[in-house]
């Protein structure tokens, strides 16, 4: 499913957050938002999930403006993982993930069969199928993380959206997040901090700045050291990684000072 | 955390325990009435047999006394627990209860003024409910209006909003017992407050009856939007469920349960806000089984609650605030330590 943001601009209490945000997304591409904090990342993902509505431009699905869809049918499409992700209850990591199929379901319909080995699956893909009868409280950051993909999965999406995917994860779980979405066929949009990633993980890179996209295509392209510095204000070399290719920084931290 | 206790031997259990509760509730009192005999009025007044003529003492207590008050008690207790549950994913706080917003100060800002200066005197018995009721109905509107802005009815707001306001009221009380020209006004207004099923009558039954079981249904019918809820609200967005609309809602439905119940039974307190977290620390968090289980546990408990506060001391009678809490805080603090029970963390 191709997911394209068009002229997207967010305004709230009077503040501009994104100003004509123009992105594509092709069908199984994973599509990259890197930019330092505060610049629209967030912003731009949640308008895809429909926690925010554009106050201008559109989100577009397969062509089809998202406004004219219920939370509900977006949702059938479009999974997300939030950085709104405390809970208050002590659920098991069980139902939080069954939580995943609520789009799909009528009311209380309860999950079928089918539906279980669903959340099997996704458990087990995100490595947490160990813990399915432990509260989601008691877990570590980088855990109830790999629990809310899950939730993610079991939606069956055909669109990803991931805010910070890789925030508490540790390095394993990261290689493993990141290479499973290149795998998984779906369209990710991904929010991301550590470069290096997201140039191995993404087929195209957005840089947001100040709420404007700032350069956009593949990463071979669009990390240049000038870039980097200008956008995120360190030195960095640019190198190819020895085996895949990708560009990869190395950063200088003797010339910051 | 182990895995999830089975329902269905809960469920039955609290079900055979509250028809238990609710026998005992009308046998047991000032008067012990035998349960055979018990029975016995109960088929004649409702199948139409006959009594005999020194039995129509002991069938005015069974059936115009007690039997409309045990009732009434498993209204309130399955009304105020159900409430409480959604109260408390309404406003994310463990802290709610269902007064949290002010209701109850409302309601008893219009009982106080029907103590004190006789409005409404022409429903006569019901003035006091209907006064209590138009008071729930004005506080519920004002918190809901001091509290919308642009983002609908977030969390915080409408706690602080509802604490805020309940405290206006209370003072408007405060005024009110004050200028009373004679103190049974304000022993009136303060037993009112703590909440008591004396007036239960079977005029006071049906509107409530209604009111809770509409609820009951409409909630545990959705009860996963209520589990997404918990989840933020952008999460919820992502999962397809309108938080914003959702709260809305589920304020008006709470609102007019809550309205209903204090306007028969004043503010009884502690029901609604622990028999949530009670459930939820046998069965767990999901909605759909702490729904399910919250209104046959909070009916067993009321019965019992309304049972001692009428025998304890009898001929007088005891408020239920203090006696849910005699019961309630050693159980709760009991089972909260036992279970390693988390609500927002560890």
């Amino acid at each position: 499913m191709d997911v394209a943001l068009t002229g997207v601009s967010v305004d709230i209490a009077g503040k501009s957050l994104i100003r004509d945000l123009h992105l594509e997304a092709d069908s199984g591409q994973v599509v990259g938002l890197v930019g330092p904090n505060g610049s629209g990342k967030s912003t731009a993902l949640r308008c895809v999930y429909r926690a925010l509505t554009p106050s201008a431009g559109a989100v577009y699905l397969d062509g089809t403006d998202v406004a004219t869809l219920t939370l509900r049918d977006n949702a059938k499409h479009v999974a997300a993982l939030t950085q709104d992700n405390r809970t208050d209850l002590d659920f098991t990591v069980s139902e939080v993930v069954a939580l995943g199929r609520t789009p799909h379901l009528r009311g209380n319909q309860p999950l079928s069969a089918k539906e279980h080995d669903l959340c099997r699956e996704a458990m087990d893909q995100t490595d947490v199928l160990h813990l399915q009868d432990r509260s989601v409280l008691t877990l570590s950051g980088g855990e109830r993380q790999r629990v809310f993909i899950a939730r993610a999965l079991v939606q069956e999406p055909r669109v990803l959206v991931l805010d910070e995917p890789t925030n508490h994860l540790d390095v394993r779980h990261q290689v493993e997040l990141l290479s499973f979405l290149g795998k998984s066929g779906l369209t990710v949009l991904v929010a991301i901090h550590d470069l290096n990633l997201a140039a191995a993980a993404c087929d195209r890179l957005g840089v947001l700045a100040g709420g404007e996209l700032v350069a956009a295509g593949a990463p071979i392209d669009v990390l240049t050291p000038d870039l980097v510095r200008r956008v995120f204000g360190v030195d960095a070399t640019v190198v190819a990684h020895p085996r895949t290719g990708v560009p990869q920084l190395l950063y200088d931290l003797k010339e910051k000072a | 955390m182990a895995e999830r206790v089975r329902l269905v031997p809960v469920l039955l259990t609290l079900s055979v325990a509250l028809v238990v509760s609710v026998a005992a509730g009308i046998a047991l009192g000032s008067s012990v009435i035998p349960i055979g005999d018990v029975l016995r009025y109960l088929g004649a007044a409702l199948t139409g047999g006959t009594i005999t003529s020194d039995e129509l003492s002991g069938y005015t207590i069974v059936w115009e006394v007690r039997t409309p008050r045990v009732l009434l008690a498993v209204l309130v207790g399955a009304g105020l627990s159900v409430v409480g549950v959604v109260i408390q994913a309404l406003v994310r706080n463990a802290l709610a209860d269902p007064f949290v917003l002010g209701i109850s100060s409302g309601a008893s800002v219009g009982a106080t003024a029907v103590v004190v200066f006789g409005v409404f005197a022409s429903l006569g018995v019901y003035a006091l409910s209907a006064a209590a009721f138009l008071g729930a109905l004005g506080a519920s509107v004002l918190v809901y209006i001091a509290a919308m802005s642009k983002a609908g009815l977030t969390p915080l707001r409408l706690v602080l909003t509802g604490i805020a306001l309940a405290y206006g009221f209370q003072a408007v009380m405060s005024v009110l017992v004050f200028l009373a020209p004679d103190g049974q006004a304000a022993r009136t207004v303060l037993f009112w407050l703590m909440g008591s099923l004396g007036g239960a009558n079977w005029g006071s039954l049906p509107i409530a009856a209604v009111a809770v079981l509409l609820a009951m249904v409409v909630l545990l019918r959705n009860s996963r939007p209520l589990d997404v809820l918990a989840m933020g609200d952008e999460t919820a967005a992502s999962l397809g469920v309108d938080a914003v609309r959702l709260r809305r809602w589920l304020f008006v439905l709470t609102a007019a349960v809550t309205g209903l119940l204090v306007a028969v039974s004043g503010a009884v307190g502690f029901v609604g806000l622990v028999m949530p977290h009670l459930v939820r620390i046998v069965v767990g968090s999901g909605h759909r089984r702490v729904l399910a289980v919250a209104p046959l546990a909070g009916a067993v408990f009321m019965v019992w609650t309304d049972l001692v506060a009428r025998t304890l001391v009898a001929p007088e009678e005891l408020p239920l605030g203090v006696i849910t809490a005699v019961i309630g805080v050693p159980v709760f603090i009991t089972l909260m330590r036992r279970r390693g029970y988390l609500f927002g963390g560890r």
